[in-house]
C-alpha cells in the first residue's frame, strides 16, 4: 500500500512541525492567556491531527487527541481560563503525541504506552471550572464530549477551510529533500572545487585565449554552484531556537526561578549539519544559565533586580562567520571558585593564577572534568559540560568565548564558519613539503629579514623567542618539529614566522616560505596514521598533490610551547573532536548483554558510569530504584527494555539478571532533568574511535552494528531508547515536577 | 568440495604472495607519495587516487626485508580496509589465480616474528608456495607501535 504509506509520512512530518509550533504557541499563550488567536490556532492543529489519525487507525493518538481537543474546545468558549496546570496539561499531551508519532514512524503503529493517566488529567482539566457533565471515566465522557465538540467542530472546520483558501500554499513554493542528497550535493561540489583548483593551476601557464576564457567561465559557474549548495542546506537556526522557550520554562520552573528568553536573529540561516551539531551545546548552555547563572527571584530581588532573570539569544553574520551570543543577566562565573577548583586538580599553579587575567581563569571551565557547581543538580553540574560544549563547537571547526561579569552576567559567544568541509588554509612550505594550517588558528604572519632576525630573535633558556610589539613569541621550527630535511631557523634569508594560537597560547612557527590562502576540501586521515596526532587531515592541492593538514595543538605540545598536562586536556578534547565531514569520532561503552551479545552504547548523552552495590537497591512502586546524589533514581534494566519492544509481555522491569553478583553496573543518563539508571550486564571498556555504523538494525532500540576490537557490538539507538524511558517513568515524572 | 577462491599475487623481496580479490579494489604502476612526517616506517605516504586520499604502506618494511637500491618504482595494491582505502607497495603484480582450499596449509610453526602475525597460511601451487597475507594486520601493524624484529621467513615445500 504505498500510497498510504506516503499519506503517513506527510503526515508524520507536518504534524512534527505542527507540534513544534504548538510548543511554543502554547508558551506564547501562557505570556497572553487571552490571546483568541493563539487559542484558535493551536485548537485547529490538535483538531486536524485527531481528524488525521482517526482516517488512519490510530485509535490511541486518537484519543488523545480527542481530548486534548475537548480541553481545548473550553479554552475556545471561555468557559476555563488558561493557568499553569492546564498548561503543563496540554504541553504533556503534545509530548504524548510527538511519543506516539514517532511509534509511528517506528513501527507503523502508534506504539503500546498506555495513556490513561493523560486522558484523566486532561479531563479532569477540562472538568475543572466547567458546570457540564460530572467526572466519570475517560470513555463515560466521551460520548456527550463528543456530542459538544461536534458542535465546536464544524465552525471551526469551517474556519479551516476558508483559511487554507486564503493562505498562499506554502507547499507550492517548496519542495522536502532527502539530506542525504543534499550532503551527497555537498560533496561532489567540493570535488568540483579540488578539479576546478587543479585546471586553474595549469591555466596560468596557458595562453590560449579560448581555454582562459572558458576556464574563467567554469570558475564563475562552479562559485554559484557551491554558493546555491550551501544555500539548499541552509536553515534558520530558529530550527532549534524553537524549542527553547518550552526548555526553559521547564527548567525556571524546576529550579524555582523566572527566567525569560529573548531571541533575535531567529532567521539567521545555518548550514544543516551545524544546526545539529549545535542543539546540544545550546540546550546546555541555557541549562547553565538557568541552573546557575540566574539567580533566584529573591536573590535578584536583594541586589535591585528584577525578579524575572532574562536570557538573551542573539545570532548574526559577520565576515563569513556566523556569531551566536548566549548571555544572561546572572550572577557571573564566580572567579574563584574556578580558581579554587583548578588548584584543587593541579590545572594551573598559584602563580600561573596571579599571572592570569579573570577571563583566563573563567575559560578554565571548558577544560575536561571541571565543575563548580555547589550542589550537583541534576540538572547540570556534573563536570561532563563545558568541555564537551566546546569540543562539539571544535569539532565543526567553530571557537567559543566568554565574557562574565557578578553585575551584569555571563555572555557566550560562539563562532561558526559557514561551512563544514571547505575551510580556508594557509599553504606554506618547509623541509621540501608543503602544509595546510587552518585560517581559525591563524593570527598573523611576520615576516623578519635577516639583520632583523639577529636582534629580534633572541634565545631564552636555549629556546628561541621573538619579540612581538612587546610580548614574546615562542618560535618553533617546522622543520625541525617534523624532522624534516631543512635548516631549523628556515632556510631563507628571511624568517618567515606564522603566529598561530593553541588554546590561549600564541606561538610562532617558522617555516622556510609562505604561500597564499586558499580554500581546502579537508579529507580525513585513515586510522593508520592517526597516531601521528600533529596532522588534522589531509587535502588535494590544485596540482593533484597531497598536502597534510597541520594541528596546531598538537604542534604546540610536542614543541613543548604547552606544557604537557595543558596540552593532554587541550589535545584531549581536539582528539576527541577531530573529525571532518566523512567521519567522527565517538565513544562508546561497550557492555556485555544477557544474550552474550555487545551492545554499544554512545557515551555522548551519558552522564556517568556507576557500580551500586544491590543491597542498597530498593523498590518503588514497579521500578527498582536507588538513592543517587540525594534523588532517588530508577533503574531500568536495557536488556528488558529492549526485549519489551519486540513486543513480549512486560516483564517486571528493573530486575537484573546478575543476581550472583553483588553489584550491578548502570549507565546513567540525564532524562529531562532526572537521573535515570539504564543497567547493563558489565561494563567491558570504553571505546574511543572512528566507526562507520553499518545500517543491519537488528532490532528496535539500535541503530546497527559496528566491529570494536574484532568483535561486532550493536548500537543502542540512545534517543530512541531515552524516549522509552520516559515514556516508561511516565508521566508521574513529567507532570508532578519531582523525583521520588 | 574444495572452495575455490581468486587470489591477486604479488612478488614481495623473493616470496609471492597473495590476498583475495574481493579485498583488492585495483591495482596500479607507482604513483607519487606525500610523505607524512613522523608516522612509521612502512607508512610510505599518502596518494591521490582520483580525489580519494589513499595511505600507502611498504610492504617490504613490514616483513623486514630493508629497501631496495634507488631507482625502483613499487606498484600499488589498493585493498579496501575499515574506513577507507590502503594501498600495499609491492616489488611487482602479478596474476590472479585460483585456488582450491585443498591447496592450503596453515603456516608452519617454525615461522616466527613479524611473518608468523602477518602471514595466513599457504597455497601449494605447482612451482612453489603462494603466501596469503593477513591484510588487516598489515595495516594493524603500525598501530602497536612495537614492531618486533623481523622474522625469518621459511620457503617450506611440499
Amino acid at each position: 500500500m504505498d500510497g498510504m504509506e506516503e499519506v503517513v509520512q506527510e503526515f508524520l512530518a507536518e504534524s512534527t512541525e505542527a507540534l513544534d509550533k504548538m510548543d511554543n504557541d502554547l508558551i506564547a499563550l501562557e505570556a497572553e492567556p487571552s490571546n483568541r488567536g493563539l487559542i484558535a490556532g493551536i485548537f485547529r492543529t490538535i483538531h486536524t491531527i485527531k481528524g488525521t489519525c482517526g482516517f488512519l487507525g490510530f485509535a490511541k493518538l486518537e484519543s488523545v487527541s480527542h481530548v486534548g481537543e475537548n480541553l481545548l474546545g473550553q479554552l475556545r468558549e471561555g468557559e476555563l481560563d488558561l493557568d499553569p496546570d492546564i498548561t503543563t496539561g496540554l504541553l504533556a499531551m503534545v509530548d504524548a503525541v510527538r511519543k506516539m508519532l514517532s511509534a509511528v514512524e517506528s513501527t507503523g503503529q502508534d506504539g503500546d504506552q498506555d495513556y490513561a493517566e493523560l486522558v484523566e488529567t486532561l479531563t479532569r482539566l477540562k472538568e475543572g471550572s466547567s458546570k457540564a457533565d460530572p467526572a466519570g471515566d475517560a470513555g463515560g465522557n466521551a460520548a456527550p464530549a463528543s456530542a459538544k465538540t461536534s458542535d465546536t467542530a464544524t465552525p471551526a472546520l469551517a474556519e479551516n477551510t476558508v483559511e487554507r483558501q486564503n493562505a498562499p500554499s506554502v507547499a507550492e513554493t517548496s519542495i522536502r529533500v532527502d539530506v542525504d542528497l543534499l550532503d551527497k550535493l555537498m560533496n561532489l561540489v567540493g570535488e568540483l572545487l579540488l578539479a576546478r583548483n587543479q585546471i586553474q593551476r595549469y591555466v596560468s601557464s596557458h595562453r590560449d585565449p579560448v581555454f582562459v576564457n572558458a576556464t574563467q567561465r567554469l570558475n564563475l559557474i562552479t562559485s554559484e554552484l557551491q554558493l546555491g549548495v550551501m544555500k539548499t542546506r541552509m536553515q534558520p537556526i530558529s530550527n532549534i531556537w524553537n524549542k527553547f522557550p518550552r526548555v526553559v520554562r521547564d527548567l525556571s520552573m524546576k529550579c524555582g526561578k523566572q527566567v525569560r528568553i529573548e531571541m533575535n536573529g531567529k532567521e539567521t540561516e545555518l548550514d544543516k549539519s551545524l544546526i545539529e551539531a549545535m542543539k546540544d551545546p545550546l540546550t546546555h548552555l541555557l541549562r547553565n544559565s538557568v541552573d546557575h547563572g540566574i539567580e533566584t527571584p529573591a536573590e535578584r530581588k536583594e541586589k535591585g533586580k528584577p525578579p524575572e532573570g532574562c536570557l538573551s539569544l542573539h545570532a548574526y553574520h559577520e565576515s563569513g562567520q556566523v556569531i551566536i551570543e548566549i548571555a544572561d543577566d546572572g550572577a557571573g562565573i564566580n572567579i574563584e571558585r574556578v580558581m579554587k577548583k583548578a588548584f584543587e586538580q593541579d590545572i594551573i599553579t598559584r602563580e600561573q593564577a596571579l599571572q592570569m587575567s579573570d577571563r583566563e581563569i573563567a575559560k578554565l571551565i571548558f577544560l575536561p572534568g571541571f565543575s563548580t557547581a555547589q550542589k550537583v543538580s541534576n540538572v547540570s553540574g556534573r563536570g561532563v559540560g563545558m568541555d564537551v560544549v566546546k569540543t562539539n563547537i571544535e569539532k565543526i571547526n567553530g571557537q567559543i568565548d566568554l565574557d562574565t561579569d557578578p553585575e551584569i552576567g555571563t555572555r557566550f559567544r560562539i563562532q561558526l564558519p559557514l561551512t563544514l568541509a571547505i575551510t580556508p588554509a594557509l599553504i606554506v612550505r618547509s623541509g621540501g613539503e608543503q602544509f595546510a594550517i587552518p585560517q581559525t588558528a591563524l593570527q598573523e604572519l611576520v615576516s623578519v629579514d635577516a639583520k632583523a632576525a639577529k636582534t629580534g630573535i633572541e634565545t631564552i633558556h636555549g629556546a628561541p623567542v621573538f619579540r612581538l610589539r612587546g610580548t614574546l613569541l615562542p618560535l618553533v621550527s617546522l622543520n625541525q618539529i617534523l624532522q624534516l630535511n631543512g635548516d631549523a631557523a628556515g632556510s631563507e634569508e628571511t624568517v618567515n614566522i606564522v603566529v598561530l594560537y593553541a588554546g590561549r597560547t600564541q606561538f610562532g612557527l617558522v617555516v622556510d616560505a609562505v604561500e597564499d590562502t586558499q580554500e581546502i576540501v579537508v579529507k580525513p586521515l585513515s586510522k593508520i596514521i592517526k597516531s601521528a596526532a600533529e596532522f588534522a587531515g589531509a587535502t588535494i592541492m590544485g596540482d593533484g598533490a597531497v598536502s597534510l593538514i597541520l594541528d596546531v595543538i598538537s604542534l604546540a605540545q610536542r614543541a613543548r610551547v604547552i606544557s604537557d598536562k595543558q596540552g593532554e586536556t587541550l589535545n584531549g578534547s581536539r582528539r576527541a573532536s577531530e573529525t571532518t565531514a566523512d567521519t567522527e569520532r565517538r565513544t562508546y561503552v561497550v557492555t556485555r548483554m544477557p544474550g552474550g551479545g555487545r551492545m554499544a552504547i554512545p557515551l555522548d548523552m551519558v552522564t556517568r558510569l556507576e557500580e551500586f552495590r544491590t543491597d542498597s537497591l530498593e523498590q518503588a512502586g514497579d521500578h527498582l530504584v536507588v538513592q543517587y546524589r540525594g534523588e532517588v533514581m530508577p533503574l531500568i534494566n536495557l536488556a528488558d527494555l529492549l526485549g519489551e519492544r519486540r513486543g513480549r509481555p512486560r516483564e517486571e522491569s528493573g530486575v537484573p539478571e546478575q543476581a550472583a553478583s553483588d553489584h550491578l553496573s548502570a549507565i546513567v543518563y540525564n532524562v529531562e532533568g532526572h537521573s535515570v539508571g539504564l543497567v547493563v550486564d558489565s561494563i567491558l571498556d570504553i571505546v574511543e574511535d572512528s566507526f562507520t555504523v553499518k545500517g543491519n538494525i537488528t532490532r528496535r532500540g539500535v541503530t546497527g552494528t559496528i566491529v570494536i576490537q574484532g568483535n561486532v557490538a550493536e548500537v543502542l539507538d540512545a534517543d530512541a531508547v531515552i524516549g522509552d524511558i520516559v515514556s516508561e517513568l511516565g508521566e508521574q515524572y513529567l507532570l508532578s515536577g519531582t523525583a521520588g | 568440495m574444495s572452495d575455490k577462491q581468486q587470489v591477486c599475487s604479488f612478488m614481495v623481496d623473493r616470496y609471492l604472495f597473495g590476498i583475495a580479490s574481493h579485498r583488492v579494489q585495483e591495482v596500479m604502476r607507482y604513483k607519487p607519495m606525500t610523505h607524512v612526517p613522523l608516522s612509521p616506517p612502512q607508512v610510505r605516504g599518502l596518494i591521490n587516487l582520483r580525489g580519494q586520499i589513499v595511505t600507502a604502506i611498504d610492504l617490504r618494511r613490514c616483513l623486514d626485508f630493508g629497501d631496495h637500491e634507488r631507482g625502483w618504482d613499487p606498484m600499488n595494491v589498493v585493498v579496501y580496509s575499515d574506513d577507507s582505502l590502503v594501498s600495499l607497495l609491492v616489488d611487482e603484480v602479478r596474476d590472479v589465480l585460483e585456488v582450491s582450499s585443498s591447496q592450503f596449509e596453515k603456516p608452519p610453526g617454525t615461522l616466527t616474528g613479524v611473518a608468523h602475525k602477518l602471514i595466513l597460511g599457504a597455497y601449494k601451487l605447482d612451482d612453489g608456495l603462494l603466501l596469503m597475507l593477513d591484510t588487516d594486520a598489515v595495516i594493524n601493524l603500525g598501530q602497536d607501535k612495537l614492531i618486533e624484529p623481523g622474522g625469518q621467513l621459511h620457503n617450506e615445500t611440499g
